[in-house]
């Protein structure tokens, strides 16, 4: 009976279209939601540092003094952890697979102007509350404290 | 008494996915012994939980293998759960049983191509993995990835699946069910197939559970044992029944893994039936403290997963026992005896998986 059944199907299989696509003349539809590389969308990014933290790889560099951001995508696994824990969520998740290659490649993307010139006022608006919080501080300590530890400045 | 002699079989040998070394000692076309060698794939994965966080760790545990991945990564998660007291939500439990059985549906559809590969039915071979592939899409749909899902975390699951796709899913097997019972029945029922798997390596129920085997390979002799019994996720609210054959050959497993597949087909439909709503995640606090060991039933046979933590991010030891482990002294018992010829077929009806065996 098996085969019989078998060879009903074998039949057809010879005369219906293939079961594949034909790629690459057919493009390859992913499903919404396929872990395929990760993508930085460097208008978002504040170079927090997060996802270097999290990769459990170490695929991720973040360099704040070259302002840039990069990742070696021959030791990413795609497990989407940096993807979860970016707080601005510039990092998504592309659904084409990471392509082959013959050669370790790190892919480096740098700042954008925008977001460089908005890293640039934060870091001299954070730079001024901390000295206007030193000075309060040392005011502090040289009013208070002045006669135990004069010099405490 | 006529010569001896040693034939090496393995490492690479066209029906081994994977390597494995045996030496196959002869006498005239029968092997009187097997004497089988392992450490070609060997990874040092387990070494691993001293350098990799304990959430970082379910990654590494599912990369034991490629094929039962959705398992190792639930066992690992589990254990660790269970350590920390973490009680996961009803869905996440369903979800959970969805994938577990779709991974040992295809899982079962490879082996079942690979095993009509090993005795040349080529046009089988491209049809069960042709149902295969759709599965995998299913997979992909459901958690991002066709071979490594990376669906589970400690406290739950990474992302919920939608209530439309687990509808299409049920659709989708339905749909396939026919198609599979076509392609079960012709493995199950084709004279040739029969003759070829039929009273070839017959290890009796005493001689499996003594040699300690596991899954179909203890299943096929006879013997009533599935960990899935055993209760944990949703397969206790789950009506299926230990699928079993009392032959002892290798059509005997054949049979059982077989009707597995269609038994898997039956598990998802129910499960996606009684899915409730509701959170699929847990928050998770604090680092584990204590020992656990969780078993669970892998499609090659019952896995067990020990985790010891010290509460510290880093966890003290993790073991991993696989069913292929497990089944080597038996396959080895079974194949003392048998005709050099059916060397392959006796392999390849245990489903081995060297991958998971050596870490
Ligand atoms: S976590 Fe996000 S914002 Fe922070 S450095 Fe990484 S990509 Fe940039
Ligand atoms: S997907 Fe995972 S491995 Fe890849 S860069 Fe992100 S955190 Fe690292």
């Amino acid at each position: 009976m098996g085969a019989l059944n078998f060879a009903g199907r074998a039949l057809k299989n010879l005369f219906s279209a293939p079961a594949t696509i034909k790629y690459p003349f057919e493009p390859r539809v992913y499903p919404e939601g396929t872990r395929g590389h990760v993508e930085n969308d460097m208008d978002q990014c504040i170079l927090c540092g997060l996802c270097q933290m999290r990769c459990p790889t170490k695929a991720i560099t973040v360099d704040k003094g070259s302002q840039t951001w990069s990742i070696r995508p021959f030791s990413c696994i795609q497990c989407r952890c940096c993807v979860d824990n970016c707080p601005k969520k510039s990092l998504s998740m592309g659904l084409k697979y990471q392509e082959p290659g013959s050669v370790k490649v790190t892919k480096t993307f740098e700042l954008s102007d925008k977001q460089k010139e908005l890293l640039a006022a934060q870091q001299k608006a954070a730079a001024e509350r901390a000295a206007a919080a030193k000075a309060a501080a040392a005011a502090k300590a040289a009013g208070g404290n002045a006669a135990a530890k004069p010099e405490a400045k | 008494m006529s010569n001896r002699s040693v034939v090496p079989f393995g490492p690479q040998h066209p029906v081994l996915p994977e390597p494995i070394h045996l030496d196959l000692v002869l006498e005239d076309e029968v092997v009187v012994d097997a004497i089988p060698s392992i450490g070609f794939v060997h990874r040092g994965l387990e070494k691993l939980v001293e350098v990799k966080d304990f959430n970082e760790m379910a990654y590494v545990a599912e990369r034991i293998c490629g094929i039962c991945s959705y398992g190792h990564g639930f066992g690992y998660c589990d254990a660790v759960e269970h350590i920390m007291n973490i009680e996961i939500p009803p869905r996440a439990q369903y979800l959970r049983t969805i994938l577990f059985e779709m991974s040992r549906l295809h899982s079962h559809m490879l082996w079942f191509g690979l095993l009509a590969d090993g005795f040349g039915f080529e046009s089988l071979f491209m049809d069960a993995w042709r149902i295969r592939e759709k599965l995998l899409d299913m997979l992909e749909e459901a958690t991002g990835g066709r071979v490594i899902f990376s669906i589970n975390k400690i406290g739950g699951m990474r992302r919920d699946i939608p209530k439309e796709m687990l509808k299409s899913f049920r659709q989708r097997l339905e749909d396939l069910t026919e198609d599979l019972k076509v392609t079960v029945r012709t493995l199950l029922e084709d004279p040739a197939v029969k003759s070829r798997l039929s009273g070839v390596g017959v290890l009796t129920a005493d001689e499996v559970e003594t040699l300690g085997a596991a899954g179909p390979f203890l299943r096929g002799s006879g013997i009533r044992r599935d960990s899935r019994k055993l209760g944990y996720l949703a397969y206790d609210d789950i009506d299926f029944d230990i699928i079993t054959h009392n032959d002892g050959d290798t059509y005997a497993r054949t049979y059982v893994r077989a009707m597995e597949i269609l038994q898997s087909v039956d598990i998802i439909k129910q499960a996606i039936e009684k899915t409730p709503a509701g959170e699929v995640d847990v928050p998770v606090k604090g680092f584990p403290n204590g020992e656990y060991m969780t078993r669970i039933e892998q499609p090659r046979g019952e896995a067990c997963y020990y985790v010891k933590a010290n509460g510290k991010k880093f966890l003290e030891r993790m073991r991993v026992r696989t069913p292929t482990f497990a089944n080597i002294p038996a396959l080895t018992a079974s194949l003392r005896g048998s005709e050099l010829a059916d060397i392959p077929i006796l392999i390849l009806a245990i489903d081995p998986c060297i991958s998971c065996t050596e870490r």
